[in-house]
């Protein structure tokens, strides 16, 4: 999550060795022939992109519609709102205005506890995939470059992960010592949604600046390398009880979950030989976003709630 | 014993001479996007140096630095303005981009709302009735008493509960000033394509409307002080003129929290009377 190359496991429990094996022992024509006849059936699926795309347009016009036709029930932007009057303040806001200001009120207290809670039940990072509208913009702008890559038009210059744990430290840094919310001049996340709500304005120059950035040069790089709010929510995402759980058996470890991941190095596991357990949750930088869970042809990767799955 | 210890790792490869230059090309990207997106975040720190505008805050706000600090940047306040005098600022703002101001001359704070809304919905305290103690109170920004507002003057609570003002206005061209000159002013005060809006006592006392729906026909000008919403804060005093003679003019008073009513309602383009954003009393 913070940025380290996920590398090979060294320890691998007893059971997962077992299905390991087994896979290497399976006559390879069968399983070639079970593949096969999966991709014939195969349904494309984009059940939960429609639900996440269909959430997160929702949401960020319930901010517009509370202003514009005055109804007030979700009313502010995504640095800090309230719902039917409970306070709700984005937690790395919160936390450069406490830096810089150094001094924290009631309101700003409980708008955070709010915000804290809501992001553990539902999975820290699910806000970047289901709330935060650069999400959305920068998901069509990989599209495109995922499309002009394919072409050979354009390569992805990867940059070091690690930047992102850099800038975080920088950004908390800065506010520290200068006083300013620095970040949030410049963050993608505010500006649009300022710019949904109020009005679009001149700032929304650097968001384009970064659209075409991310789609001649690097792949989704803000969110990547750069976005300090993605870790915060990530260090939540620790904590929550609602992820994208793998199963080792029955994966044909096609890779098309990697291919459609946006933030493939969680998926690390699913490559051959690499799980270390039958069953293994994907790490916290996950965004939940169930692009995965469509593309799994058999159904190893799932959406589960920790501890209730044996309810359900 | 020491046969069963484990063997040491074998020492990792060296690397491809490929596979270095991809490693040195990606250490190169990532500095020069470390570089970009701090340049960019601390360009906005470039308006602040050059010191381009001295900005109006809404009522209650702290002063500039902590109020700079402490703004999340969510809105809130401009959600609640009944008539839209909280706008929110853009990238050439620097640091500022997505904080409020008020751009008095073309939409002032009437204090319509009657209580103050922004400084109720302000999740941050940047906006605030009682500052915390650890901030100083700079010399003539507080204010005398709480500021009587006259739309709620036979009310219980007639105050509004701010204890500092945001500006002091100030007849900043005297010689263009209608009430100065001894003339008269009928008509639209800002014409008839001015969309600013405020609530006149006499029309509504809980709607503000278009004030070009407000025309005026007044004998001598005395429009600034008539649509004063604080109690005391200008009226129209007899002055003396260098040369001894006698002339009516705005004074201002002690009362102003710099609301920009003023200046949003002074019929001279531009306006004779404004308001000095920050600015304290001065006896």
């Amino acid at each position: 999550m913070f940025g380290w190359e996920p590398g090979k496991p060294t320890q691998i429990s007893d059971a997962a060795k077992q299905v390991h094996e087994l896979k290497r022992l399976t006559n390879k024509q069968d399983l070639l022939a079970v593949k096969a006849h999966m991709r014939a059936h195969e349904v494309k699926s984009t059940k939960w992109r429609n639900r996440r795309w269909a959430t997160l347009i929702f949401a960020n016009l319930l901010f517009v519609l509370s202003y514009w036709l005055d109804i007030q029930v979700l009313e502010g932007s995504l640095t800090a709102s309230r719902f039917v009057g409970f306070h709700l303040i984005d937690l790395n806001s919160a936390l450069q205005v406490m830096l810089a200001h150094k001094h924290i009120i009631t309101n700003l207290l409980i708008g955070t506890g709010t915000v804290l809670l809501l992001w553990i039940l539902f999975g820290g990072r699910t806000f970047c995939s289901w709330i935060c509208p650069y999400h959305l913009v920068a998901e069509w702008a990989e599209k495109i470059h995922l499309k002009l890559a394919e072409k050979r038009l354009v390569s992805d210059q990867s940059i070091d992960r690690r930047l992102r744990t850099v800038f975080w430290i920088l950004f908390a840094l800065l506010a520290l010592a200068t006083g300013y919310t620095v970040f949030e001049a410049i963050s993608p996340t505010g500006i649009l949604s300022r710019a949904l709500i109020y009005g679009p304005g001149l700032a929304l120059l650097w968001v384009l600046a970064l659209l075409v950035f991310e789609i001649f040069f690097s792949r989704r790089a803000w969110c990547r390398y750069a976005c300090p709010i993605g870790l915060t929510y990530g260090v939540v995402g620790i904590l929550s009880p609602l992820r994208v759980r793998y199963t080792l058996e029955g994966c044909f470890h096609e890779g098309d979950c990697r291919k459609v991941c946006l933030v493939p190095h969680v998926l690390d596991t699913v490559i051959k030989g690499r799980a270390v357990a039958p069953q293994v949750p994907i790490g916290p930088d996950c965004t939940r976003c169930g692009l995965c869970v469509d593309a799994c042809p058999t159904g190893s990767l799932k959406f589960e709630v920790k501890g209730l799955s044996k309810l359900l | 014993m020491s046969d069963q210890r484990p063997p040491a790792p074998p020492p990792s490869p060296p690397l491809s001479k490929a596979k270095r230059q991809t490693n040195r090309r990606r250490f190169i990207r990532t500095a020069l996007l470390t570089g970009g997106v701090l340049g960019a975040a601390l360009s906005g720190f470039l308006p602040q140096i050059y010191a381009l505008k001295k900005r109006l805050r809404p009522p209650g706000a702290l002063d500039e630095r902590d109020f700079l600090a402490s703004c999340i940047k969510c809105g809130q306040c401009v959600q609640v303005c009944p008539v839209q005098a909280i706008k929110l600022a853009d990238l050439v703002d620097g640091m500022g981009v997505g904080v409020p101001y008020i751009e008095a001359r073309e939409q002032a704070c009437d204090f319509s709302c009657d209580a103050v809304q922004c400084i109720l919905a302000c999740p941050t305290g940047s906006l605030t009735y009682i500052k915390p103690d650890f901030l100083p109170v700079r010399a003539g920004a507080a204010l005398a008493a709480k500021p009587i507002l006259l739309a709620k003057e036979k009310d219980a609570e007639p105050t509004l509960n701010l204890k500092e003002r945001i500006g002091v206005a100030r007849l900043t061209r005297p010689e263009a000033c209608l009430a100065v000159q001894g003339k008269g002013f009928k008509g639209q005060s800002r014409g008839a394509d001015f969309q600013g809006r405020m609530r006149h006592m006499a029309v509504d006392r809980w709607k503000p409307i278009k004030v070009a729906d407000h025309p005026y026909d007044v004998a001598e000008c005395d429009l600034c002080a008539r649509e004063c919403p604080v109690k005391g804060a200008i009226s129209i005093e007899t002055v003396f003129a260098p040369d001894g003679r006698k002339r009516k003019s705005p004074v201002v008073h002690e009362p102003c929290v710099g609301c920009g009513v003023c200046e949003m309602i002074c019929p001279v383009e531009p306006t004779c009377i404004t308001i000095e954003a920050r600015e304290v009393w001065k006896a």
